[in-house]
């Protein structure tokens, strides 16, 4: 058993006593409980694209309306990631250094993306930002047409991903010394100069982990996005709608192709934000 | 490093000088500017969407709106989603806290994988959710051929939406508990143990409560998302009205119908739900403050450590 060189050691450090129970059960159950409901499922896609041949595969996953989707899923994430990283420093900022009324009311509803069911989002939105809505009537003069346009898309997803910049930011905002940027204030910095000297430098780690989560959310997003996008294709059609409306048309291949495309994107990404998560512990170690 | 260098020379001048002791008054134009920005984004990037849920929702009067959530679909529909949360919470809940208690508990090797196994789910489009149900118990699936032998549904049926609905929430308790399960070691168990207690006395006597507030939040989150799941509901779903529609599947066909008060009337409930949600986040993070800013990030390394 691998636990016997753990256990060996455990002993020693501890009184005498018995060690805790469970831990065969517990593993277990957890490697079936994982196995049954995610990692012999997520194969299943996998397996079946290496049935399609690879030409057949290349094929699918080139097609325009495919690239064309997957470009604007990448595009519209990638913006909406990067709005988030901006507004999303401002927000974390203010709820962690100034006070002001009702600020823990705000910080509560910054989690709203997170906690509003996306199809409630999705037609809010829509609400919204159509032309005749609370906010399209007044964007329409100026000739911007948010909703049925790859702007709905960046709106949908910057709403969707909002939390994930505040709350990766605020832990660390919090413990940011604050004692040096009241030394850079006295030895005669500009506020500005101090935020971008001495508090920005800091915070990078925690923008980029803010930023990349944002944009893996964005990527697979679906029911926020389907309702004001306008879902045309080859201009405001997501690829996660694609997947969705080739299983419609029973093109269970076309789907698959699809879905290991952007499973391969997620996982890198995944692999990224862990990376960049150990660097940020460690160089928050090294402080 | 500059920042040493700062303040070495903050020192000097605080000793030196009496300005230093107050140091110069932080321009407040800007920070008001900074507060009033930051109200007007959320107010109108948050705040408004929620509002016009209910607004619509109430745009055709009190009895229209009433009429549209005691429509025997609407019923329908409550009615599945209250049943498919009160099976997924639970066999997620029973999942998280056997992870938690090996991965806590204990040394193994390969255990940063396993965690980021569990984070699986969190890196997959809802819609690949839905798919991968399809590829096994679909009609040319795996399981296919057998299922429609023995006259089984698994997708369009009850069984594929818990099955979509397990996948998306997996992660939400384990990821909770972990880190707190973590955090208190095994110092109570071991001596609740050498006093003669069972390993079942000691984990509902010693370990459970514990761990109450992070599992209370943990089945909020979970509960949050199993009643609010779209995406991966929505492949494998079917849409048969009645029967396999859960309350977000019913917006969207009453949406896509331009029954768009029925719709937001329907939507206002889950949003309700989403404030509710909020609010019970926001009282057990008070209880349990290492709580907060779990919710939307895979896994705090920093903070762990730290620990």
């Amino acid at each position: 058993m691998i636990p016997a060189p753990a256990a060996a050691t455990e002993l020693k450090l501890h009184k005498p006593g018995r060690i805790l129970p469970g831990f065969g059960l517990t593993l277990g159950y957890t490697m079936v409980y994982l196995s049954l409901l995610v990692l012999i499922p997520l194969s299943a896609v996998i397996i079946r694209s290496l049935g399609l041949g690879w030409s057949h595969f290349w094929e699918t996953v080139t097609a325009p309306r495919v690239i064309a989707s997957l470009r604007l899923s990448f595009g519209a994430s990638l913006i909406a990631a990067l709005l988030n990283a901006v507004f999303g420093l401002m927000v974390a900022w203010v709820l962690t250094r100034y006070t002001f009324p009702f600020r823990r009311f705000i910080d509560a509803i910054v989690d709203l993306p997170f906690a509003l069911p996306t199809a409630v989002a999705g037609i809010a939105l829509t609400a919204l930002y159509a032309p005749n809505g609370w906010l399209g009537i007044w964007l329409k003069p100026l000739g911007i047409n948010v909703a049925f346009t790859p702007l709905g898309v960046v709106v949908a997803l910057t709403f969707i991903g909002l939390p994930f910049v505040v709350r990766t930011l605020q832990p660390v905002l919090e413990d940011l010394d604050q004692e040096v940027e009241q030394a850079a204030a006295t030895l005669g910095a500009s506020a500005v100069q101090v935020f971008l000297r001495v508090a920005l430098p800091a915070l990078w780690p925690a923008i980029l982990t803010g930023f990349a989560l944002a944009f893996a959310r964005a990527l697979g997003e679906y029911g926020s996005v389907i309702f004001i996008a306008g879902n045309m294709p080859m201009k405001s059609e997501i690829a996660p709608l694609l997947i969705v409306s080739k299983l419609e048309q029973y093109d269970y291949a076309g789907a698959t192709a699809i879905a290991v495309v952007m499973l391969v994107l997620s996982f890198a990404l995944m692999f990224g934000i862990n990376a960049l998560q150990n660097w940020a512990a460690s160089r928050h170690q090294g402080r | 490093m500059p920042s040493d260098i700062i303040a070495a020379g903050y020192a000097v001048s605080y000793t030196h000088t009496r300005q230093a002791h107050h140091p110069r008054p932080r321009p407040r134009l800007g920070r008001l500017l900074l507060i009033a920005l930051t109200l007007a984004f959320l107010g109108v990037f948050l705040v408004l969407p929620l509002l016009a849920v209910f607004v619509q929702a109430f745009a055709k009067g009190v009895s229209a709106y009433l009429g549209a959530i005691s429509d025997p679909m609407a019923w329908a529909a409550i009615k599945l989603t209250l049943w498919v949360a009160a099976t997924a919470v639970p066999l997620n809940l029973v999942f998280g806290i056997a992870a938690a208690w090996a991965i806590a508990k204990f040394e193994f090797r390969g255990k940063n994988t396993l965690i980021t196994l569990i984070d699986l789910p969190f890196a997959v489009s809802p819609v690949i959710a839905g798919l991968i149900f399809i590829l096994i118990f679909g009609a040319n699936g795996w399981f296919g051929g057998y299922l429609r032998a023995h006259h089984i549904r698994v997708v369009f049926a009850l069984p594929g939406i818990v099955l979509a609905t397990l996948f998306v929430t997996l992660p939400f308790i384990a990821r909770e508990l972990i880190p707190v399960m973590q955090a208190q070691g095994k110092d109570d168990e071991e001596t609740a143990l050498s006093l003669g207690a069972s390993g079942w006395q000691t984990f509902w006597h010693i370990t459970l409560p514990n761990i109450r507030w992070a599992l209370l939040y943990g089945v909020l989150l979970c509960n949050a998302r199993a009643m609010g799941e779209f995406g991966a509901v929505s492949v494998v779903s079917g849409h048969i009205r009645g029967l396999t529609n859960t309350m977000p599947l019913h917006v969207e066909i009453l949406y896509n119908e331009y029954n768009h008060t029925a719709a937001f009337a329907v939507a206002s409930l889950l949003a309700m739900l989403a404030m509710l949600t909020l609010a019970a986040k926001s009282f057990l993070e008070s209880r349990q403050p290492q709580l907060r800013h779990a919710v939307s990030q895979p896994r705090d390394r920093t903070r762990r450590q730290q620990t």
